[in-house]
């Protein structure tokens, strides 16, 4: 790049206006020519002294008062009516803007915990050992999670039911400890996951959800939270959880 | 109430005195309340507000006689005029001095055409979109506006320090 054309960009590009390619080329360019880089230089110096000299007028605090005053405490019905009204629109965008952001930032951290724990199940089953503690006993497995994770739980009886307790595991999500146990119905093997509540940015699936072609059902009880994750059909799903949830209440 | 220091400054920028400065921001918030049924939410209300503020300027006695008094030359639509600096010392010697007031002097006296821009860009930090909607121009006119903004303010505060 020659340097009447990277310094007819500069201004551009110190705005941070420059299209990416030109940007590129530019930074490029300032990086071997030591006077295009001074004058840049420069014009960032001169952008600063403006920014700080251009934010010179204050307004007075009483002058803020007389506005609030005149604007809000006016006493013609109408325009209280209109400030009413603005103030509320002014209120709906506000409030629009910071919950969209909310709920993206929700949204981004459920798929990360799913994403985490598509990962668990994976790598648990892929495992040579899957569970620390073998057992189709749930009086075994049960009390094997005593001092190994800081909550307790039930687990259902599964009695004339498919599904068959494989073992379980301690494991962790987002460094919250956490029991990791597996069952089996017919081939297939479904994770069971028991974290605290407390675990942040969570927002339960009140139905059989599918994620990254996994079955989830997710929710809470007793503080604790329980996510259930397969392969299998979401009904598969929906009866270990409720067999679950029934024990968690004797 | 929304982006009250920020207007106060701009319109203490433009109008150059405290209290037209004030009667600025008073009318501009009168005026947006009632018409703030013709903001269209998902646009920028940043944009919608000083808008109204540089309308109202524009069309007070003062502001009238500001915009009167400035040529805007054949230039004003073309890509900005290549501003080079032959002398960059001086304008580090300006800041290492601190000479606040010499460039405070040097943006009042620009051209409130060049003054609004140079302000929405350094000190609002608008993009260039953002100014073009504020000012009711097209991009081009922004940067070329910006561009003979820094111009003049450059060679007025090298004027200004070659005579201190």
């Amino acid at each position: 790049m020659a340097c009447d054309q990277g310094r007819a960009q500069l201004d551009a590009y110190l705005d941070g206006e420059l299209p990416g390619e030109s940007m590129r080329a530019l930074d490029a360019h300032l990086r071997t020519c030591p006077a295009c880089a001074a004058d840049a230089l420069t014009r960032v110096q001169l952008k600063r002294a403006i920014k700080t000299a251009g934010a010179r007028f204050t307004p007075s605090p009483e002058f803020y008062n007389q506005i609030q005053k005149k604007i809000a405490g006016k006493p013609r019905r109408a325009w209280n009516v209109g400030w009413v009204l603005a103030t509320a629109g002014f209120a709906v965008v506000l409030v629009a803007g910071l919950l969209s952001t909310y709920l993206e930032r929700q949204n981004l951290r459920q798929q990360q915990l799913y994403s985490e724990l598509a990962d668990l199940h994976v790598s648990t089953l892929a495992s040579a050992n899957p569970v620390d503690v073998v057992s189709t006993d749930r009086h075994t497995v049960k009390p094997w999670f005593q001092g190994k994770v800081p909550f307790t739980f039930n687990l259902p009886e599964l009695q004339n039911t498919d599904f068959n307790l494989l073992g379980g595991r301690v494991t962790y999500l987002g460094q919250v400890p956490g029991a990791h146990l597996i069952y089996q119905i017919r081939k297939h093997q479904i994770s069971v996951f028991l974290f605290p509540e407390r675990l942040v940015g969570w927002r339960g699936t009140p139905d059989v959800s599918k994620e990254r072609t996994f079955n989830v059902e997710s929710w809470t009880q007793d503080g604790l939270r329980y996510v259930v994750f397969g392969d299998v059909a979401p009904e598969d799903i929906q009866k270990l959880s409720d067999l679950l949830k029934s024990s968690a209440k004797s | 109430m929304p982006l009250f220091g920020q207007l106060y400054n701009f319109a203490h920028w433009l109008a150059q005195n405290r209290e037209e400065a004030e009667d600025l921001v008073q009318e501009t918030y009168v005026k947006a309340l009632r018409g703030f049924g013709s903001f269209q939410p998902g646009t920028n209300f940043r944009a919608w507000m000083y808008r109204i503020l540089r309308n109202t300027f524009l069309t007070s006695r003062t502001g009238l006689k500001a915009t009167m008094t400035v040529p805007l030359d054949e230039s004003e639509n073309g890509p900005g005029a290549t501003v080079t600096s032959d002398q960059p010392t001086q304008e580090a010697l300006l800041i290492d001095r601190d000479h606040q007031n010499l460039l405070q002097a040097a943006i009042a006296e620009l051209p409130v055409q060049f003054r609004e821009v140079l302000l929405l860009c350094e000190v609002e930090e608008m993009s260039y979109q953002e100014i073009a909607d504020t000012v009711g121009v097209p991009i081009g006119t922004v940067m070329s506006r910006l561009s003979r903004a820094r111009a003049a303010l450059r060679a007025n505060v090298q004027q200004k320090l070659g005579r201190c």
